[in-house]
């Protein structure tokens, strides 16, 4: 403890200054060469393994766990890049345990499934520490392709289209490219400016130029981008964040989770970030456990994570629920905000608890809340977009919108979970459609 | 706790677990450790005859392979007999056996195939007061490219005539140390056995390479750039050991011939493998080298609770029990009839059996989409495969088909009479019963 742990209101420097490095390390320390060999050892090399089929990408993975038993890290990266271009982002933040190692067979016999995740990042850190870019180009066709959005959909397609020899206009809205895996997802999670040096090494594929900073409806019409490119890839992503419709949201403090992450991952020096004493975050999925989790480390007294449902319809998986007890976040279920209050900023939060079908039981509480994170969705913010199926831009097939030559894929695209790995998957099946739809197979 | 105390050709000892002529028994440090730590006899590192001092390389002397968390499984050796003078040695033994009485020392011996020079170093030996001499016929590297060792195991009259010449020297008993780097393993045990030997043992060490460096393109263990082939050893040769064990317990004109089992023993369950098939005894070395003198505990509390839950009240109860069930092919019931079994509830869906039988074996294994894997009687021949690499203990069994039952495969009726290869009418040479 130190003197400005109980300080009330909204605070930068809570902690002592080595305490933000210790709090902030790798969440998963890596695999060193024997402890890959041990662990990959484990990998029965099932027959159509059922870890495969569970990955969105489809990643060969006994393969590329055998490929490092023997010896090759470098060609087990080989597989999993070549299904799954930001193998390294996704072997670090995938709810693995709710895809590949849930499905692992050594999960149903032991409860202890191969570590997956793990060797695949001990696989993609060799390679990328190498700074070996494995993949080369195609021919040109002389085609001409605009991907807006560099998250993870976005860069999944470009690379994708790259290598098929088009070449590749990169839009994004912000100055720095990597979406969520640069704003988004645990700081944790993605040490070491992980998510731009992975982008720095996906564009070494070349054929990919850069244009940041520009945003679709602003800088740039869908209606210009169709009309100079052969074809169009929308990736950008959900901008906005879903309001909790209650009165003086506009509280100084009540903040969107999302700008907190990003704040956070920018922040040159995690003591000048101010947090509050005590902190709410509202929402039960990655993003609320991440801004939960996060405020913990950071040094606030008191966190506690309000989700109106039960813990079971919780999105965030069971890993990340211990994780965030784990750091002392509170978790509280079937309640819903009903009041801020406060004179001026936020002080206190209202809740109602509420029953598993969401009808509220009149039995109320109060939290103390300097600071109020609203993780409860994100939606689309951009304009001149393609037709919609709900919220989201619709989709056909790999991708395909209501214009023709538009395609979409990852948080902004209809059907899918919004997990990195799916946005990949998305964007490199969109590529190959654009590809074939391009330069068809005679 | 059993009785553990052993008697092997006339070798008495508190068990039997002794320790193989090897670098564990080269000193009195490390043999006094040993029986400190519960060894039950000790096979004296090979003496060689007096002069100047053998010569070893300076390099590695060893190789390995290894499974996946560096469990060694296998080692070899290009280490030479004792590289210390001979009187040294005999100075140790001598003061060994005086302070361990009741535990086991033999001398294992290795001299240039002339009368003189085994009749001059059993008289030496003589002295120590050791209770027997080992022959060492096995080595295959080095001492082999001198006419000894393996050369000599290799040449089944020189293992008779060297045999006989230490049985005319000396009244100690005379265990003949066997070479696996053989056609037939009978063939120098009869000749052991024609020149008198009290007991054989087996197996010394196989001619081997462990690895190949792919960056200097040069056999491991590696000296200066070169390699030479090893004597290998430690549980990856255990099978090897037991068949040649066994080829010998069970061979008509090797009848009463001890045996001594050598060859990848580990733990007491490997003992009692090699005793029933009709090793008296046991030596070990690549375990205590790879763990230390402690392992025979476990080996001493593993047997003696086995020997309790058979009720046995003697070792001798456990050596030569398998032998009579040691056959050949010819022999074998061709009306026994088993079907892989998989229990549902054990499978893990792998998909390993699966495979296994699928691209490599007679497609006698089903998947349906949610992997139910099951077997396909029509189809299965009990190779046994599936069993041999499915991950899960006792999920896969191979049943036996009571007579009476249709094989589904070949559509015959199972017999219950005993019929083999010897009678077959598919046997040019059968010679039907009438």
């Amino acid at each position: 403890m130190t003197d400005n742990t109980l300080i009330p209101g909204v605070k930068s420097g809570r902690l002592a200054p080595q305490e933000y490095a210790e709090n902030f390390a790798d969440l998963h320390p890596p695999l060193d060469a024997h402890e890959a060999l041990v662990a990959a050892d484990r990998c029965y090399f099932c027959y159509d393994a059922p870890c495969i089929t569970a990955c969105p990408t489809d990643i060969d993975i006994p393969l590329f766990i055998r490929q490092i038993a023997t010896g090759t890290p470098e060609a087990a990266a080989e597989t999993i890049l070549s299904q799954n271009i930001l193998g390294g982002m996704c072997a670090r933040v995938c709810p693995t345990e709710t895809l590949c190692e849930e499905a692992c067979v050594r999960e149903a016999a032991e409860g202890k499934p191969v570590l997956i995740g793990q060797l695949q990042r001990y696989a993609t850190d060799t390679i990328m520490e190498k700074a070996v870019h494995p993949f080369s180009r195609a021919d040109a066709t002389g085609k001409r392709v605009a991907v807006v959005g560099a998250g993870p959909a976005g860069l999944a397609c470009a690379h994708r289209l790259a290598m098929h020899g088009h070449d590749v206009t990169l839009y994004d809205a912000r100055s720095k490219l990597g979406g969520l895996n640069e704003f988004g997802i645990a700081a944790y999670k993605t040490i070491d400016s992980f998510a731009e040096r992975e982008v720095d090494w996906l564009l070494q594929i070349g054929g990919i130029s850069v244009k940041a900073g520009q945003k679709l409806g602003q800088d740039v019409s869908l209606e210009h981008l169709k009309s100079d490119f052969d074809a169009v890839f929308l990736g950008v992503g959900l901008g906005g964040v879903n309001a909790l419709g209650l009165d003086h949201e506009d509280k100084e403090g009540v903040e969107d989770a999302v700008n907190f992450i990003s704040g956070l991952r920018q922040a040159k020096d995690l003591s000048n970030l101010p947090i509050g004493r005590d902190v709410v975050v509202i929402g039960g999925g990655m993003t609320a456990i991440d801004a939960a989790v996060q405020a913990k480390l950071l040094g606030a007294l008191n966190v506690t994570l309000v989700y109106r449902r039960g813990r079971d319809r919780m999105n965030a998986s069971r890993f990340e629920q211990d994780l965030a007890a784990s750091k002392g976040v509170r978790i509280i279920t079937n309640a819903s905000p009903i009041a801020l209050h406060g004179n001026g900023a936020v002080r206190e939060i209202e809740f109602e608890y509420t029953n598993d079908d969401l009808t509220p039981t009149g039995q109320t509480f109060r939290l103390a809340a300097d600071q109020v994170f609203k993780a409860i969705g994100q939606t689309l913010s951009d304009d001149d977009l393609p037709d919609l199926d709900g919220r989201k831009i619709a989709v056909t097939g790999p991708g395909r919108t209501s214009v023709p030559g538009v395609w979409a894929g990852g948080d902004c695209a209809a059907g899918g979970d919004d997990l990195t790995v799916i946005a990949v998957a998305e964007g490199r099946d969109a590529a190959e459609d654009i590809h074939a739809t391009l330069v068809p197979r005679t | 706790m059993a009785d553990l105390s052993s008697n092997f050709a006339g070798i008495k000892s508190p068990n039997p677990f002794w320790l193989a002529s090897a670098p564990p028994t080269d000193k009195e440090y490390n043999v006094r450790r040993a029986f400190d730590a519960g060894w039950g006899g000790v096979v004296w590192k090979t003496l060689g005859e007096d002069g100047p001092p053998i010569v070893n390389v300076n390099g590695p002397r060893y190789g390995a392979i290894w499974g996946a968390d560096r469990r060694l499984l296998g080692l070899n050796n290009i280490e030479l007999i004792t590289d210390r003078p001979l009187q040294v040695n005999l100075d140790e033994m001598t003061r060994v056996k005086k302070d361990y009485p009741d535990r086991a020392l033999v001398a294992s011996l290795m001299v240039p195939v002339d009368e003189d020079s085994w009749k001059s170093i059993l008289d030496r030996v003589l002295e120590t007061g050791c209770d027997g001499v080992e022959l060492n016929f096995g080595c295959p590297h080095g001492m082999s490219e001198r006419g000894m060792g393996s050369a000599v195991g290799q040449v089944p009259d020189y293992v008779q005539q060297v045999t006989e010449w230490c049985k005319k020297h000396s009244n100690l008993p005379v265990i003949v140390k066997l070479t696996p780097n053989i056609t037939d393993i009978r063939k120098p045990a009869q000749a052991a056995h024609d020149g008198g030997a009290d007991a054989v043992s087996l197996i010394n060490t196989i001619n081997s390479i462990t690895s190949v460096n792919l960056d200097s393109f040069a056999p491991e263990p590696t000296i200066d750039g070169k390699g030479a082939h090893g004597g290998y050893c430690g549980p990856a040769v255990k099978p090897i050991a037991l068949n040649m064990v066994a080829e010998i317990a069970r061979s008509p004109s090797l009848q009463g011939l001890p045996i001594s089992g050598i060859g990848g023993i580990t733990t007491w369950r490997d003992a009692a493998e090699f005793m029933s098939l009709g090793a008296g005894n046991v030596q070990v070395c690549t375990a205590a080298m790879t763990y230390g003198f402690k392992i025979v505990q476990e080996m001493i509390s593993g047997l003696s609770q086995y020997m309790d839950e058979k009720a046995f009240t003697s070792v001798d109860e456990i050596v030569g029990r398998a032998v009579p069930n040691c056959s050949d092919w010819q022999h074998l019931n061709l009306n026994y009839v088993t079907k892989a079994r998989i229990d549902q509830d054990l499978c893990i869906k792998c998909g390993r059996c699966y495979a296994a039988c699928e691209d490599t074996s007679h497609q006698a294994i089903s998947m349906t989409p949610d992997r139910v894997f099951d077997v396909i009687d029509a189809e299965c021949v009990a190779c046994n495969l599936c069993v041999n690499v499915c991950p899960v203990e006792g999920c896969i069994t191979m049943e036996e088909l009571a007579p009476g039952v249709v094989d589904e495969r070949t559509g015959k009726t199972v017999e219950k009479e005993y019929v083999n290869w010897t009678t077959h009418p598919n046997n040019p040479g059968s010679c039907a019963a009438e």
